[in-house]
């Protein structure tokens, strides 16, 4: 036992994984050989499992140490970063392909002389002496095939078949081993069976096994890709991290940088966790995130995101999420479960592959039943290879990848342009919008409004006025004040103090600068005030009409200008509108506005239906009106006053806009604020959609078709009967099918915008 | 004849019997260790008990190097998680009201249920 100080680092357990324990005598042996370790405090070994847990505070490799001097091996089990168990699960998926592949090679190499012996017209039946010890040779070396090749099908199936449970390799034993078996009884007791019938197939034995291995092993490949996007998600995260502590400058592993940790990033380095910058300026490309292919512009207080890179400048940030709480780990975390999930669609063929197995089992039976009863001669042989034949095509494999392998490479498709989809069902969900209502502020504008317009009385200048008006609303929360500060900020005009600050609500606000009296507000308080307004009052009419908000601004009681605040449209949202309509889907626009304001940008974007004035709890009822028209309605929304509308649209999606990603309430997140997610949104999910269906119709049409045509429906009609060969190639490429089917759509682009 | 037929027959009984009919035993998560393994196409133990109302851990070993186990989904739990080849992972199970809660893999190959209750 370690001696105990003062200073004991806390104990933790460790798992260990033993290998070569192959009795319960040695459960008592390796348990005292890792008590013995120091700062181990318990160790508990489950021999069912081979597992071990030690408690205490020894190292890993000294645990190792101390079975392996036992005389048994172990290994760690641990949990371990994604990064890591990426590259071993490529190295483990690796050396299975190896596996497969030598195995395939051994197979074949029986299988392949054995089938063109066979095609050229060989003898394959058992008459003379001669050929039954020929036949005997070749019968045990197809055991060693099954031994060597098939070891893994036979032992999953006698498992599963102990657990009352059938799979796969179920079927493939069981279609090897009757046709083994019947071989073997032809060659050594010949007299049992019927001359007619004294067929041998072990070319066919050895073929299936070489074949299915090498679907398997190909399978295997096609699979890899499937992931291809998670793999580059994953690939943003940095590995270390600049960060200084103490003064002190230090790069530590990602794993170990803390919430409010000072990092340093220089330019070209990716950003490794999420923060606010404190110090410098830059542009960070946000595309790999957002799909937004232009930089954007960070300086102080901005927010930074894991995994975007930093371009021009050097700046320092504080941590503000670091671990798993990253915007970067949530995504990945997101579509890893979305890319595990099923729509609806998939469900048929989740409930058929549940009793797929044990019904193709029955029906190989009763198939061999039918020819032994009704078959011509020799129907033992007939009977035989229906049988086989019958549970080697049969491939419950196709049927359970149909959907995820679709799923997997949709998804992942979809998160590659910025589009973050929750679940399988939002996926199929999304295939059908036929109506979307978008939400005004925020979605089909910026959401922050602008100074479009400052038209000047004569005495005044452009500069002088916003200079005023911007000092004047400095001490103003109001939305648009910030709009008209923001303005002359960006101008670089300085203000200056301001004094006797008065809002008057729902108006205006007045204050004294510079000794001038100042008065901004709406058409109303100006008039109250006895303002001279004169033809402003036109120019502000036309103002609204275009669906800006125009106030009048007057020094010492003398109009001075009209400041008009928009809040300007996003670039792209007419286009982005357009492919919506274009592709058939109602759109619909909803707003708090009032109803000038609303027709104003519904006629700029294209929207032929809007409702104004909404209150933000009619926005749940708007959707539902619209559903009850009988519309799948899609809603967008970037606030919080959209959450329950969000939810109980058929599919909810929300504007992320990159950073802040609203996980939680959305059925489908764009991480970039541009409406073309939406359209981007619909058209993957439309493109996985078709995908599933070609792998389940496939599927379904592969077993419905194949399982009675290897059974000999139809011999009675053409005299034709499947080969086991073939139906073991047609199984073990059927699966390959469905993959790189799902894989095609990796190659799938949204229309080019 | 009459006997092949019968015993044709009584093999169908006995599949249907095997694999529909036959309840398997099933385990109780204990204080103890209890690890899933995920071994030659099976898990074992596949029926697990865990109490209502309390959520738990499960500990998943995979042993199988088939791309297809390493993908544990508990549908109705909205679960799903990889499982790293020979490397313990543990799964958080929150509390559940008692029912039946199908495990599986990706393809519905492997398959296992939590009873709760």
């Amino acid at each position: 036992m370690g001696v105990k100080t003062e200073d004991v680092s806390s104990s933790s357990i460790e798992e260990l994984i033993i290998e070569g324990a192959g009795c319960a005598s040695c459960v008592g042996k390796i348990e005292s050989a890792l008590k013995s370790v120091s700062g181990v405090e318990n160790a508990e070994m489950n021999f069912a499992q081979r597992t071990v847990s030690v408690t205490g505070t020894a190292s890993p490799s000294a645990l190792v140490k101390a079975v392996e001097k036992a005389g048994y091996s172990a290994k760690v089990a641990t949990s371990q970063s994604g990064d890591d168990a990426l590259a071993e699960k490529e190295q483990a998926d690796w050396a299975y392909y190896k596996r497969l592949m030598r195995e395939m090679t051994v197979a074949l190499s029986l299988g392949v002389p054995l089938m063109i012996y066979s095609l050229l017209g060989g003898e394959m039946t058992v008459t003379t002496a001669t050929e039954r010890v020929t036949w005997l040779v070749v019968g045990i070396l197809t055991l060693g095939v099954l031994y060597f090749s098939g070891k893994h099908f036979f032992v999953g199936a006698w498992q599963s078949l102990k657990n009352h449970s059938a799979n796969m390799d179920t079927l493939i034993a069981l279609g090897t081993g009757t046709a083994w078996l019947y071989s073997m009884v032809v060659v050594l007791v010949p007299h049992l069976v019927p001359e007619m019938a004294r067929h041998v197939y072990f070319e066919a034995t050895a073929m299936i096994i070489g074949l299915i291995n090498l679907g398997l092993a190909l399978e295997l490949k096609a699979r890899g890709r499937t992931s291809e996007a998670i793999k580059r998600l994953i690939g943003l995260q940095a590995k270390t991290a600049r960060v200084i502590r103490d003064d002190k400058q230090l790069d530590i592993a990602i794993e170990d940088v803390l919430e409010e940790d000072v990092v340093r990033v220089r330019p070209g380095e990716k950003i490794p966790v999420d923060g606010k910058v404190i110090e410098g300026s830059t542009t960070v490309d946000e595309s790999m995130l957002t799909g937004e292919p232009m930089p954007v512009e960070k300086s102080v207080g901005d927010d930074v995101v894991a995994g975007t890179i930093n371009k021009s400048g050097s700046f320092l940030f504080q941590a503000t999420r670091v671990g798993k709480d990253t915007a970067l780990a949530q995504i990945i975390n997101m579509v890893k479960r979305a890319q595990n999930s099923k729509p609806p669609i998939g469900r048929l063929a989740d409930i058929i592959s549940a009793y797929f197995v044990p019904v193709v089992m029955i029906i190989a039976v009763i198939s061999a039943l039918a020819w032994l009863n009704f078959g011509p001669e020799p129907a033992l042989a007939f009977a035989v290879v229906s049988a086989t034949t019958v549970l080697i095509i049969a491939c419950p494999c196709a049927l359970g990848l149909a959907t995820p392998m679709s799923v997997m490479v949709g998804v992942g498709k979809a998160a590659e342009a910025g589009v973050l989809i929750r679940n399988g069902e939002a996926l199929q969900t999304a295939s059908k919008v036929s109506a979307m209502i978008l939400d005004k502020t925020g979605t089909i504008t910026l959401g922050s409004p602008k100074v479009t317009d400052v038209l000047v009385a004569s005495e005044y200048d452009e500069q002088t006025v916003l200079q005023l008006a911007a000092t004047l609303e400095s001490g103003s929360e109001h939305p648009l004040a910030q709009a008209i500060v923001e303005s002359a900020r960006e101008r670089g005009i300085e203000t200056t103090k301001v004094s006797n600050f008065n809002a008057i609500a729902g108006h205006g606000v007045e204050a004294k600068v510079d000794g001038k009296s100042l008065l901004f507000g709406n058409e109303k308080l100006l008039r109250e005030r006895q303002v001279e307004l004169g033809n402003f009052v036109e120019k502000a009419q036309g103002l609204a009409a275009e669906a800006k908000t125009p106030m009048y601004f007057a020094v010492d009681n003398e109009l001075a200008a009209i400041i008009a605040v928009a809040d300007p449209i996003k670039e792209d949202s007419v286009a982005a509108i357009k492919r919506l309509q274009d592709n058939g889907v109602r759109v619909v626009m909803l707003t708090g506005d009032n109803r000038a304001t609303a027709e104003a940008v519904a006629e700029k974007v294209g929207i032929k239906e809007f409702f104004a004035e909404v209150l933000p709890e009619e926005k749940s009822k708007k959707v539902q009106e619209l559903q009850m028209e009988g519309e799948i309605v899609g809603m967008t929304g970037d606030g919080i006053n959209d959450a329950p509308a969000l939810a109980i649209a058929n599919v909810g999606f929300a504007i992320g806009t990159g950073t802040d990603v609203a996980i939680e309430s959305a059925d489908i997140t764009l991480m970039r604020g541009s409406l073309h997610g939406l359209a981007d949104a619909i058209a993957v999910s439309k493109a996985t959609l078709r995908n599933i269906k070609q792998n389940l119709f496939g599927a379904f049409i592969y077993n419905v078709a194949g399982i009675p045509f290897a059974a000999g429906v139809l011999y009675p009609f053409l005299g034709m009967l499947l080969s086991p060969v073939i139906a073991g190639a047609a199984m073990a490429f059927s699966s390959l099918t469905v993959v790189s089917n799902a894989n095609r759509l990796r190659f799938f682009k949204a229309k080019k915008h | 004849m009459l006997f092949i037929n019968i015993a044709g027959i009584t093999l169908i009984a006995l599949i249907v019997w095997w694999f529909w009919l036959y309840k398997p035993q099933q385990l109780k998560l204990g204080e103890g260790d209890l690890v899933i393994a995920v071994e030659n196409g099976i898990y074992s133990p596949s029926r697990i008990k865990i109490p209502e109302g309390k959520p738990v851990e499960l500990k998943f070993l995979r042993k199988d190097q088939s791309p297809c186990s390493e993908t544990l989904l508990i549908p109705k739990l909205e679960i799903s998680e990889t499982l790293p080849s020979n490397k313990l992972k543990q799964i958080q199970i929150p509390a559940l009201e008692p029912g039946e809660y199908d495990f599986h893999c990706q393809m519905q190959m492997y398959r296992g249920k939590l009873v709760v209750g």
